[in-house]
């Protein structure tokens, strides 16, 4: 048998159905679902009389608009129509008999990360939901991507979906990080080298000593951003660390059937010798905590460097760096350090965990967050959250000043009423920095929980290295 | 789904790259639980003022591009997140074609599914049809799916490639749905083996 990569076999084990042309029906293992991209797709079952083909492998969670004040049970916090959004996923939950994570559970929570903390992603699956961080899911070599709502709607409808293979492209990183560098760092460098077109038509394999030298949490951040890359999915063969974090899960395996996928997992990784349509190979040691400056994920630099000039750059680039610096309020030749920011957001599916607010906690323990910054804390999951406060670590962000939270998506889409003002700065742990993303006409500088922690308490950009220097 | 088989209309230029989905459609109106109606929106942080005033400047406001049924744009068009509102409100506005040397896969996909064609072209066409675009409203383009051509106001003619299935699905208006139920005993019999080789999944 030809060697192949995780990404083939994944694949391979999912063909319903391939037609001549190399179209793929593709199985569906797990589906998941949120408000803001599902109503028209139930809408559109309705109106054809159609069902949810399998209800048992689909899991619905509201996050991107549900208010995360601690006010939130009282509706009055919901503008209007977010609350008919909430309340169509809340009706479609119950009328095709999907599982259901309501507002109020305490496992309620962005949908990236409920899926895991349930167990219902486990390696070797096919994972889709209507968003594009499904990536995220890929952490545990399962092949996982966004969808749109007309896709949504077929997955729901048949539990497949019309593929066509995408290339293999092979991230590896060698060695082992830097102390102050985090995954976060590694899905940021990788964006910088590749920029946002650079994994378009490939499923992204992450490989290496500092890959698997993270835990799942720093994985599920790598992978998170894999999109940001262009590519539709990222891939982390699954190891020990991975079938710890599953076992026991509410949805995972138990007893044979745990050995039995046990068993299976085992097999997915990629053979010796597979073949890669491209490979990028980065060094650990050479990745610093990196900030980004422009309205792309791909204009990011390490913290110690200045705003480029778009006279650095070349085509079509050289207009969208003008644009981005103008929309940033940046000047070239500034050093990033000096960029005074008023907002901190510590969050999302790429930075929500609970090792990520361990990160940030670690450097605000016993300190203070600049006067007049605003500064929020929200945890990806009811579950974290509860952690958290287990753990002290809520009681540290308190103490520092920061804003307690509840789980959902909030400021990194703002879909909520978590927003920026106009020519607003934020520091933020999410994963997009485009024009408008956080509130119209706020910038965003991408950076780690614990870069995020840093600059809430000098209130400008901080190289998260100096805080660490300090605490020892 | 509405048919595509040939479109010929004026085409505006917008020579940015990684004109993202954000842009396209801002979040702030993806609270709509119909796929209608989002075309006032389109573009919305580049085409209005806060107080709702035009902003003259802007491609989609200038007089000669307000009926624009195609888009000439840099690389990597569609970028950023999943929303297929950023498809519905292209077509909602009007726009059946988006031309570009590159587009983000999922908003890629997307555009097929609501009947809007994408067409990837390499950089040197796209700067002639940028070219062509500018000279206003008198500059329609031709979009001959069929033949799978453009043709430019003054006639040179480009071929471009696409995909036979979903060339075949535009032309002909067809739902994919549908199609894939068609295979409803193969589905059956996957879900049977898999169930055998892989029951916790
Ligand atoms: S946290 Fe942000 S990126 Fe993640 S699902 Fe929510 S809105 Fe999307």
């Amino acid at each position: 048998m030809t060697a192949r990569t995780l990404y083939d076999k994944i694949w391979d084990d999912h063909v319903v159905h391939q037609a001549d042309d190399g179209t793929c029906l593709l199985y569906i293992d797990r589906h998941l679902v949120h408000e803001v991209t599902s109503p028209q797709a139930f809408e559109g079952l309705r109106m054809t009389g159609r069902k949810v083909r399998a209800p048992e492998k689909t899991i619905a969670v509201p996050d991107h608009n549900v208010p995360t004040t601690l006010d939130r049970a009282n509706a009055a916090t919901m503008t209007e129509d977010s609350r008919i959004q909430v309340q169509a996923l809340d009706q479609n939950a119950k009328d095709f008999g999907i599982h259901y994570y309501p507002v109020s559970d305490v496992r309620q929570g962005i949908v990236h990360i409920v899926g895991p903390e349930q167990g219902w992603t486990l390696p070797g699956m096919t994972v889709v939901c209507g968003d594009s961080h499904t990536a995220t899911h890929g952490a545990f070599g399962s092949l996982a991507h966004g969808i749109g709502t007309s896709e949504v709607e077929h997955v729901l409808a048949t539990q497949t979906l019309i593929q066509r293979k995408a290339k293999n492209f092979k991230v590896e990183i060698t060695g082992s990080l830097r102390p102050g560098v985090t995954a976060k760092d590694i899905t940021m460098a990788v964006i910088g080298e590749t920029g946002t077109a650079g994994g378009t038509g490939y499923v992204i394999e992450y490989c290496g000593q500092a890959i698997r030298e993270l835990s799942m949490e720093g994985r599920m951040t790598v992978c998170n951003m894999a999109i940001e890359g262009g590519a539709r999915a990222g891939l982390i063969a699954p190891d020990e660390k991975t079938y710890a974090y599953c076992m026991g899960r509410p949805h995972a395996p138990k007893g044979a059937a745990w050995e039995a996928a046990l068993a299976y997992w085992k097999t997915l990784f990629t053979d010796e010798g597979a073949f890669f349509d491209k490979v990028v190979t980065i060094k650990a040691e050479d990745i610093a905590p990196l900030v980004t400056w422009g309205t792309s994920p791909e204009d990011v630099l390490p913290i110690t460097a200045v705003v480029p000039s778009p006279s650095d750059f070349t085509g079509g680039k050289v207009e969208a760096v003008q644009r981005a610096l103008d929309y940033m309020g940046l000047v070239p030749g500034q050093k990033l350090s000096d960029i005074k920011i008023d907002t901190v957001f510590i969050g999302s599916c790429t930075n929500g965990r609970i090792e990520d607010l361990r990160a940030a906690a670690a450097i605000l323990k016993g300190k203070k967050k600049k006067d007049g910054l605003r500064a929020m804390v929200v945890p990806g999951s009811g579950l974290v959250r509860a952690q958290a406060e287990a753990e002290g670590l809520a009681q540290i962000f308190i103490d520092a000043g920061f804003e307690w939270r509840l789980a959902g998506c909030s400021m990194c889409l703002a879909m909520n009423p978590d927003q920026l003002a106009p020519g607003e700065r934020c520091a933020a742990t999410s994963n997009r920095n485009f024009e408008g993303r956080q509130g119209r006409g706020g910038r965003t500088h991408l950076l780690s929980p614990g870069m995020a922690a840093a600059a809430a308490i000098t209130g400008h950009l901080t190289d998260v290295r100096e805080m660490m220097a300090e605490t020892v | 789904m509405d048919k595509f088989t040939t479109l010929t209309g004026i085409a505006a230029p917008m020579p940015l790259v990684n004109i993202d989905t954000d842009m396209i459609i801002p979040k702030q109106f993806l609270k709509t639980i119909k796929r209608s109606g989002l075309g006032v929106n389109l573009f919305d942080e580049m085409r209005y003022n806060l107080d709702g005033s035009e902003i003259a400047d802007f491609v989609l406001n200038q007089p000669a591009y307000r009926k624009a049924e195609i888009i000439v744009a840099g690389d990597n068009f569609g970028c950023g997140s999943s929303r297929e509102h950023a498809p519905w409100a292209l077509l909602d506005f009007g726009i059946r074609c988006v031309i570009a040397t590159s587009f983000a896969d999922i908003f890629y996909n997307n555009c097929f599914k609501n009947g809007i064609l994408p067409i990837v072209m390499p950089q040197e066409v796209v700067d002639i049809l940028m070219a062509d675009a500018k000279k206003g409203a008198n500059a329609r383009q031709t979009i001959d799916l069929i033949g799978q051509t453009v043709t430019t106001s003054d006639g040179q003619v480009f071929p471009f490639e696409v995909d036979g299935h979903r060339k075949h699905c535009l032309i002909n208006g067809l739902d994919d749905i549908g199609l894939t139920l068609e295979k409803a005993a193969a589905i059956d019999s996957f879900e049977k083996k898999n169930a055998a080789l892989h029951p916790w999944a």
